[in-house]
């Protein structure tokens, strides 16, 4: 794989890795072609041992406090890298748009929180709008449709980049679904709080992804992923369910999410 | 009307299982938002505006007194009375002795959110004096003894089928005993039966889209020109709005406005705008002889001030609830109280009580969507969010979720802990998921499993454990 050269010679270097729980727990190779995506890219990744969730979980049951303690420690695990990346818009959002208002009543906490707001991305964007990569090396035979994870969408304005790296993957042709921008219901806890409202949101958007006759589903979230992906496994459906920088990385090949190691 | 927004949840189970809400809302989840995205795109200033439109509400929400005051002098000044109403019991009885000043039979309403908000036409029926509705939607669902499901399109859950066999029903006993099938001659006989009403009507009663606090004017948009004839046949014409519907002029008016239709229906205007400064004048041919306006608060005061602040800038437009895919799914009725939708998961928490709609603002996924069209930009989520808090300090959070947080939360802030769980928990998933790469069944999680498989962690340990051993 390639990438194009750096726009600018001020580009962050040394790249902190946000794994995500989901990541780290069902699909370690979503973070293992992040890391190739921004090797390729000239970074230098790191992968902060402390960090272990962004604390959404808390931050949308409404427990504040843990919710503090979590960014807290997000906070110290992230300190001194030049940019924070993680491969969500779920996650990506909660450091740089959700952290600073946790700690309005902390001056020296709140600075902090900003300073990591400031340099927190989601991966897909960051590659195009921060490092100025326009193109990838990668080939994926099949015909995919996009879907577009909410909080990266509406918080973090991901709609274009993952579209214009896809376009330059060899092999790959892009087929828009009706309502990619619709949310798929996954809402974190909300698929289990609420499972019947959940089923219908997701049941509308397989509809959707059957219409648009693609062999393969991409988002940049994982849980959106898992949630879609289950569905259409449910359904019968023969769809493969993969996150976008996988593709993008060469990693196409490996099985996808909900299929079996191939013996 | 009685809230049961307590029972959401069985609110749903019917609401998926009724085939005609279906077909309904399938319709609306289309119509709606692509004529929205058409209008705003038509109009180049369209996100200044949004941007104007939130600057004159949350001016006039900072000196909401000082507006109120002026509107009440004006409306003084016309010759019209104004009555304040701190809560729902206090608008029924002013409404109730204003109708029985003049000996009032029936009262012709346009559509008022307001009105159902203090449940006022069966205060009415008790005392003996008809309510009629008079918007179309309105009237179906007051035939079929039915609460609105939307804000702007109270029988947006119902078919065209449906309506035909309650007009049939209801339209039988006046000599309409044919079965209709074209919307245009449900609408044309609707308007037949509506027009002797107006005529016969003693009160006229309608809400407010705004309240303009320099002339003293209520001003109301709607498409069917319902309100014109509620609030100029009768000999007396009633205004029930909320207190934070006031705006200082009339340029603000005119700005709000420009976002309203468009947000609302995709419409560059309403049909009808309609201004009422007052009782008939001397020199004037028709109108009211006496011009009242009922201004409730009912616990509306009490979010000045706080965190939740932001919801008194809604104009009522039904942008969120059009674009909630939650809605979307269920429709307004589940939501179980006057309002639904994102708007009224945060309106109804302060108006009913957190207890009793407590499910509301936590059955929403925070997509957004709701925010990012919402004319003056109120940013739903975050209230949303800010009643989960509450719920949370207040113990109200159901058990299981409590205590699944607590165990969770006890882990993420131990870093070493929550490796060596996960480490296990991807070790068991990962085998016995590995023949078919994902479960269809799984303890614990039978509110993922019960609609869809689970997949199970690529085999090999987690992401941090091979991260370690590519580092070693």
């Amino acid at each position: 794989m390639s990438t194009s050269p750096p726009k600018s010679s001020t580009r962050p270097r040394r790249v902190a890795l946000f794994v995500t729980c989901l990541v780290d727990l069902f699909r370690p190779s979503v973070g293992f072609a992040a890391v190739k995506l921004l090797e390729d890219a000239g970074c230098t990744v790191d992968v902060p041992p402390l960090q272990v969730c962004c604390g959404q979980p808390a931050y949308n049951t409404g427990d504040r406090a843990t919710t503090r303690a979590i960014a807290a420690q997000v906070i110290d695990a992230f300190e001194g890298y030049d940019a924070v990346v993680a491969p969500s818009g779920s996650c990506g959002g909660m450091l740089s748009h959700h952290y600073p208002g946790l700690f309005d009543d902390d001056p020296a906490m709140k600075a902090r929180a900003e300073n990591l707001a400031g340099r927190s991305y989601e991966l897909i964007a960051f590659l195009v709008d921060v490092l100025g990569v326009d193109k990838v090396a990668a080939r994926y035979d099949g015909a995919v449709t996009y879907h577009d994870s909410c909080s990266g969408l509406r918080e973090l304005g991901v709609k274009e980049q993952p579209r214009d790296l896809l376009g330059s993957v060899q092999g790959l042709t892009l087929r828009e679904m009706k309502t990619p921008e619709v949310c798929c219901g996954f809402g974190g806890t909300f698929c289990v709080k609420y499972p019947e409202i959940s089923n219908a949101m997701v049941g509308e958007k397989s509809a959707d992804i059957a219409s648009t006759e693609a062999d393969t589903l991409l988002a940049g979230d994982l849980g959106c992923l898992m949630n879609m992906a289950g569905k259409l496994q449910r359904e019968g459906s023969t769809v493969r369910v993969r996150h976008v920088a996988e593709v993008l990385a060469g990693m196409g090949d490996q099985p996808a999410i909900g299929e079996p190691e191939r013996s | 009307m009685e809230s049961t927004a307590h029972a959401f949840k069985a609110n749903v189970g019917h609401a998926l299982a009724d085939p005609n809400l279906q077909d309904s809302l399938a319709k609306l989840k289309v119509g709606f938002s692509e004529r929205r995205r058409q209008a705003a795109e038509r109009l180049p200033e369209f996100e200044a505006l949004r941007d104007r439109a939130r600057d004159i509400k949350n001016h006039t929400l900072a000196h909401l007194d000082f507006y109120l005051e002026e509107f009440e002098r004006k409306v003084i000044g016309l010759g019209g009375h104004v009555h304040w109403a701190p809560t729902a019991a206090d608008a029924r009885r002013i409404i109730a002795e204003l109708c029985q000043s003049v000996n009032a039979r029936t009262v012709a309403k346009s559509k008022s959110m307001v009105a159902e908000e203090i449940a006022l036409n069966e205060h009415l029926e008790a005392l003996g004096i008809a309510p009629i509705e008079t918007d179309l939607g309105e009237y179906i669902i007051q035939l079929r003894n039915e609460p609105p499901s939307h804000i702007i399109a109270p029988a947006v859950h119902l078919t065209k089928d449906q309506v035909a066999d309650t007009f049939l029903e209801h339209h039988a006993k006046l000599g309409f005993d044919k079965r209709l099938t074209e919307r245009n001659d449900l609408v044309a006989e609707a308007r037949y039966v509506l027009r002797q009403k107006f005529l016969d009507a003693d009160v006229g009663l309608t809400g407010a889209n705004f309240l303009v606090a320099e002339t003293g004017s209520s001003m109301l948009v709607t498409n069917e020109g319902n309100a014109d004839l509620s609030n100029t046949l009768p000999r007396m014409h009633i205004v029930l709005a909320s207190i934070e519907k006031v705006i200082p002029t009339l340029e603000d008016a005119a700005v709000l406005l420009r976002v309203l239709a468009r947000s609302a229906t995709g419409q560059e205007s309403s049909a009808y705008t309609t201004l009422n400064t007052g009782p008939k004048r001397r020199e004037d041919l028709d109108g009211p002889e006496q011009y009242h306006v009922v201004l409730l608060d009912n616990g509306r005061s009490s979010v000045l001030g706080t965190e939740m602040q932001d919801i008194l800038r809604c104009i009522r437009c039904g942008a969120c609830m059009n674009h909630c895919p939650v809605y979307g799914a269920v429709g307004g009725h589940a939501y179980g109280w006057v309002y639904p939708g994102p708007m009224g998961a945060v309106l109804t928490p302060q108006l009913v009580g957190v207890e009793e709609a407590s499910n509301l603002p936590n059955a929403s996924t925070f997509c957004g969507r709701c925010e990012s069209v919402c004319p003056v930009r109120i940013p739903l989520p975050k209230l949303m969010r800010h009643w989960r808090e509450r719920e949370f300090e207040k113990h109200l959070t159901p058990k299981a979720v409590r205590q699944g947080l607590a165990m969770w939360s006890f882990a993420a802030r131990r870093p070493a802990l929550y490796r060596r769980l996960t480490a296990m928990a991807n070790r068991v998933l990962a085998l016995f998921g590995r023949a078919d790469g994902r479960y269809r069944a799984l303890p614990l999680a039978s509110g993922w499993t019960r609609f869809r498989d689970f997949p199970a962690p690529q085999p090999g340990g987690t992401f941090h454990a091979r991260w370690a051993k590519r580092k070693s």
